[in-house]
């Protein structure tokens, strides 16, 4: 048996990207000795593409923006699938987690009397999100680095995680190997913070890189926590759609933000067609209402008018697109135009989107200042994840945390743009809280049994002893088509069914993968172990979207048009079972009676 | 059939390496990175390479393509001249770890050298855009490591022990120069981070992807910096007369 | 198999690289400007006459080489006035933060150009040192500013003709290259690091310190000229190598100036 290396921490957060680092940060601040482990080099998580900014109810831009308008939207855009108690939290402290970050260096774009600026995103009744151009999470990222960098936290750099140890029933720590030596490590610890984000690299249009591969909800169901509401995949309106090689590429939605429009072939802004009932007189009802609406942002003046249909939320701006598409009003490569020219000088394109302009200039030769960008849908964001406690973050295993992305329950049926970092802020602090004070009420490092370790160790080293077999590029590839075509934004049962098949066919083959080379830096082995995550991950997306016999939010039926309000009150639960893989329906925990009131108010208000 | 390009690509590792060449399938709006991936995804399944976001956003992918520093990302095959095999290594300045990945930890031993963001408490945390224009553009900075790679003090000299290098300057620059910053840090320009060893080539700004002016925005405003305080005889006898004017000593 | 070994080179060395391009054009065109300047001017100096023209045929039109004009008799020939004067525009160019770039590349080969190799075996400072006195480029700043009051005055001085026992005002074609260079070493010396650090580079929070919003404006226009300094440092060099051979042509009656107005 191969031997490893082991290290002894109070807490290990999987991990680096916001909610990760902001957890360690808590975690070490409050006196825990931890360690920070990434997959990629520190820095380089999927954080650092956000681009729009961070939801938070500063009032800097609208003073009668508020937290309770704040947790309306978010339950509102959700579809009320929401935890309550997380969307509570999350709208009361996001606030107080963007000056934090202010007080620890971030340099947010400004207001004329020099606080941080607000824009404009989907679902969001108020000017919002603090935001640095195009590239906020950028931002965001290296300040928490820079804050970390002198907190004493250990990072271990280009280390993947391949499951969560346990000590009887709960965490204690976990195994994985260095992604550059190929050796095997274990971090016993007495609290984990998973905070591995999503699970995007399972659909073939994807704005998310190779790391989203889905370790933590995978993880997380091994140990036996329980995952809710993984039906609900977001799909981004806007992706890049030619060139062919940066299919998906994430346009922000800041675009929008600032005036940009959708038109069809036709040039018609056929959004103005798919104003939801929920969100029925809340929009601009004419092409008229809602330049003036523009003009009044663009001025900084209180607008007098509706906000234009473009910034309705992202599953309604999806599924209109695909629409478009589908009846043949879509543009030359299979896309709707997005149009920011016509609206907004080229200098103060360059200034508010200066990634986006040059990410077309250099990538599809397309000058965003003069000409309209193709853009279409791109798989983007988990809303569904690890089922944890709102206000600790603890999931049903005792010492396993999660947050951010990893984690579910807070967006509900479909997240509004700007709250997943504001998401990351709030509970990767209290999940770096609590695990320090559970890794505090647990005097001894865990034990863990060394049978655990050598199934691990024998499972991940299997593939290089196989001397012929399929190619993990390949399978990756086919899954990547099979979910994007049968679990895609609109679903129906036979189509589901039909991914079940082939993930069972998946699962077959991808225990006979065969890889090449040595165990150094060798991305084909890599994605081989991943492959078993993102199987068992889509499995469970498959499985709950089968038994959700409607439509809402993200999750969009063919066959069950409609939403339906039994199913309002439920959430699905995935686990573990002995026989695979089990989905069940829960209710919703209650709502108190004040935050009940604050949603009617929205409805009459 | 669709038209095809040949790749030299560094494989090997500190051991030592080799170009091998591989035959691409050529596609419209093609950059570097889709090419590397396609060698790995067909025929070298174990062909080592950073990347990430695949828009020029999180920095990984640096590498030298025809021998100069670029991101693989945002690097368009169609811009190489047809027909003519395109050259991918590994940074050089770095210790190879395998194929076109190196070893670039040193930076990150580097940054734990600078001084952390030292708020001033003395007034609230306004400042206006055009004073946040100046540190937002060293702030955009992706940490791709080009501008260390490119860097002669580093690539041909070495001086890993005595230089902090480009990056680390626009890291610097980002931190002294911010309206709410209260922290100095020109002393550990001159010494610990060697700034002197800078001869201001330029090269860093040439291959910054970010198109920062790394060179005239942020070095040498801080070498003047360094001046004001350790070489100027006149601002030197201004402080031995009003010690006040003194600025704070470093952390 | 597609693989087909190639040796991988990776060694160091003066001018090894893996680019393929025209790297070595740049230097090689710097080197040429500056080494044809610095002959030129060198020859210029030691020259020490037909440096200007003087009433009553022209206006005054003195060579910005010899500008300010300073005599001393009882100097060797070899010492013109120019050989004087030159160091400090000279000090001034050759602490210059562009110049250095240009001169490191061009002549020190320190590097030739990016991502090529140097020479092995020499121990680089950087500019550690012997070259400290890069420092003192504020203090040559500090002096190119008064050059420029001096060569403006000879401006003015380049306008005022004889006439008829009295004076006029007029412009010829010397006065214009006068002109010219003096507008053109001013968008030099205003664009350069130095000033752009004293203005107001050298504040980090505008809205905090006295003078704020003036200190910001000076330094963002400066910093707009800063962009173009190396533009501002080739034309200026080469108009204020003109203006002398303008001057010398003149002086020695190979041209005559054309009076315009």
């Amino acid at each position: 048996m191969p031997s490893y290396e082991t290290h002894e921490y109070d807490v290990v957060v999987v991990g680096a990207g916001g909610a990760g680092l902001r957890a360690a940060i808590e975690a070490s601040a409050r006196g825990a000795r931890t360690a920070l482990i990434c997959k990629s080099l520190l820095g380089k998580a999927h954080t650092v593409m956000a681009e729009g900014g961070i939801a938070a109810a500063l009032a800097n831009v609208d003073t009668r923006d508020q937290w309770q308008v704040h947790f309306r939207d978010t339950i509102k855009g959700g579809k009320f699938l929401n935890q309550w108690r997380m969307a509570q939290l999350h709208a009361q402290e996001a606030a107080e987690r963007v000056l934090e970050l202010e007080q620890w260096g971030a340099v947010f774009d400004r207001t004329k009397d020099g606080r941080i600026l607000q824009r404009n995103f989907g679902g969001h009744t108020y000017p919002r999100l603090a935001h640095v151009g195009d590239r906020t999470g950028l931002e965001m990222i290296r300040t928490l680095q820079d804050r970390g960098v002198h907190q004493g936290i250990d990072v271990h750099m280009e280390c993947t995680i391949r499951r969560i140890l346990k000590d009887g029933d709960r965490v204690g720590g976990c195994f994985g190997y260095h992604r550059e030596t190929g050796r095997f490590v274990v971090f016993r610890a007495k609290a984990v913070v998973l905070a591995t984000g999503g699970i995007g690299r399972c659909w073939a249009i994807s704005s998310n890189s190779w790391e989203y591969t889905g370790d933590g909800h995978a993880m997380a169901l091994w140990a036996g926590a329980e995952l809710i509401d993984m039906e609900f995949v977001q799909f981004h309106p806007t992706g890049m759609v030619w060139p062919l090689s940066v299919q998906g590429t994430l346009i922000t939605e800041g675009v929008r933000g600032e005036g940009g429009v959708l038109v069809n072939r036709e040039g018609r802004r056929f959004m103005f067609e798919r104003i939801p009932e929920l969100y029925r007189g809340e929009f601009a009802e004419t092409e008229e209402e809602a330049t003036r609406w523009v003009q009044a942002v663009i001025a900084g003046r209180r607008p007098d008018a509706r906000r234009p249909p473009e910034l309705l939320t992202r599953d309604v701006v999806a599924r209109a697109i695909r629409r478009e598409v589908r009846e043949g009003r879509g543009s030359p490569h299979g896309g709707v135009l997005l149009d920011i020219a016509s609206r907004r000088t080229p200098e103060e394109i360059k200034r508010k989107l200066p990634s986006m302009y040059q990410q077309f200039k250099e990538l599809a030769d397309v000058d965003i200042t003069r000409e309209p960008m193709e853009v279409g849908p791109t798989c983007h964001y988990m809303m569904g994840g690890v089922r944890v406690d709102p206000d600790t973050q603890e999931s049903t295993v005792r010492g396993l945390f999660a947050a951010g992305e990893v984690a579910g329950g807070l967006h509900g049926a479909n997240r509004l743009g700007g709250n997943s970092l504001s998401d990351l802020l709030v509970f990767g602090r209290r999940a770096g809280q609590f695990a320090a004070e559970s890794a505090q009420r647990n005097a001894s490092v865990a034990q863990v049994d060394p049978d655990q370790i050598d199934q691990v160790v024998r499972e991940s080293l299997a593939p290089f002893e196989r001397t012929d077999g399929e190619n993990p590029y390949a399978l990756h590839e086919e899954l990547r088509s099979t979910m994007h075509n049968l679990v895609g934004i609109v679903r129906t049962e036979e189509e589901l069914h039909a991914a079940l098949g082939k993930l069972q066919q998946f699962r077959q083959r991808s225990a006979r993968i065969k890889v090449g080379g040595n165990i150094q830096y060798n991305p084909g082995w890599h994605l081989a172990l991943d492959l078993k995550n993102m199987l068992d991950v889509s499995e469970a997306v498959t499985r709950a979207a089968l038994q959700r016999k409607e439509s809402r939010g993200a999750h969009t039926r063919d066959d069950f048009a409609d939403s339906d309000a039994r199913w309002a009150k439920l959430n699905l639960i995935v686990r573990q079972g002995t026989d695979g893989i089990e989905v069940s329906p829960r209710p919703l925990p209650e709502m108190p009676p004040e935050l009940k009131k604050l949603l009617e108010e929205g409805e009459h208000g | 059939m669709a038209e095809t390009m040949t790749l030299e690509i560094h494989r090997g590792d500190t051991a030592g390496g080799e170009l091998v060449s591989y035959t691409v399938p050529s596609t419209p709006g093609m950059v570097v990175l889709d090419a590397v991936h396609f060698v790995q995804a067909h025929h070298a399944p174990d062909l080592a390479v950073r990347w990430n976001c695949k828009a020029g956003r999180c920095g990984s992918c640096g590498a030298e393509v025809n021998g100069k520093p670029r991101l693989m990302c945002m690097d368009r095959v169609d811009k190489y001249p047809a027909g003519e095999p395109i050259t991918i290594r590994p940074m050089k300045t770095f210790p190879v770890i395998k194929d076109l990945v190196s070893d670039v930890s040193w930076n990150f031993e580097v940054n734990k050298k600078i001084p952390a963001f030292k708020p001033r408490n003395d007034r609230p945390p306004r400042f206006s855009q055009e004073e946040a224009d100046r540190v937002q553009e060293f702030r955009k900075c992706i940490e791709c490591f080009l501008c260390q790679n490119v860097c002669h003090v580093l690539r041909d000299h070495q001086r890993k022990e005595e230089f902090g290098g480009p990056r680390f300057f626009v890291r610097v620059a980002a931190l002294e120069m911010h309206p709410l910053d209260d922290g100095n840090r020109t002393g550990l320009l001159k010494q610990d981070l060697g700034i002197g060893f800078c001869n201001i080539t330029k090269c860093c700004t040439e291959v910054c992807p970010e198109s920062i002016h790394i060179t005239d925005n942020a070095i040498i405003p801080l070498k003047e910096r360094v001046v004001d305080e350790f070489y100027d005889p006149i601002k030197k006898l201004f402080r031995i007369l009003m010690p006040q004017s003194r600025p704070e000593a470093g952390d | 198999m597609m693989a087909e070994a190639v040796l991988a080179n990776r060694r160091g060395g003066l001018g090894r690289t893996e680019r393929r391009d025209l790297w070595w054009a740049g230097p090689l065109a710097t080197a040429l400007g500056l080494g044809g300047f610095v002959v030129y001017a060198t020859f210029r100096a030691l020259y020490n006459t037909d440096f200007r023209v003087v009433p009553p045929d022209s206006a005054y039109i003195l060579s910005p080489f010899y500008s300010p004009l300073i005599v001393l008799p009882w100097l060797p020939p070899w010492v013109s006035p120019a050989i004087l004067i030159l160091w400090a525009p000279g000090g001034f160019r050759l602490t210059c933060y562009y110049y250095r770039k240009a001169y490191y590349r061009a002549f020190f080969l320190d590097p030739p150009a990016c991502a090529v190799g140097e020479a092995r075996g020499h121990d680089y400072r950087g500019e550690t040192r012997l070259f400290l006195f890069q420092n003192l480029h504020r203090y040559f700043l500090y002096l190119a500013l008064i050059f420029l009051v001096i060569l403006s005055i000879d401006v003015v001085y380049a306008c005022i003709w004889p006439a008829d026992g009295g004076k006029t005002f007029g412009i010829s074609v010397g006065t214009l290259v006068l002109g010219t260079n003096v507008t053109l070493l001013t968008l030099y010396t205003f664009s350069c690091h130095s000033l752009r650090h004293l203005v107001g580079g050298n504040v980090d929070c505008f809205s905090c310190v006295a003078m704020g919003q003036l200190r910001h404006g000076l330094w963002k226009n400066v910093s707009l000229l800063n962009k173009h300094h190396m533009f501002w440092a080739w034309t200026s060099l080469f108009m204020v190598a003109f203006a002398d051979f303008y001057v010398w042509m003149i002086a020695s009656g190979r041209f005559t100036d054309l009076r315009i107005l």
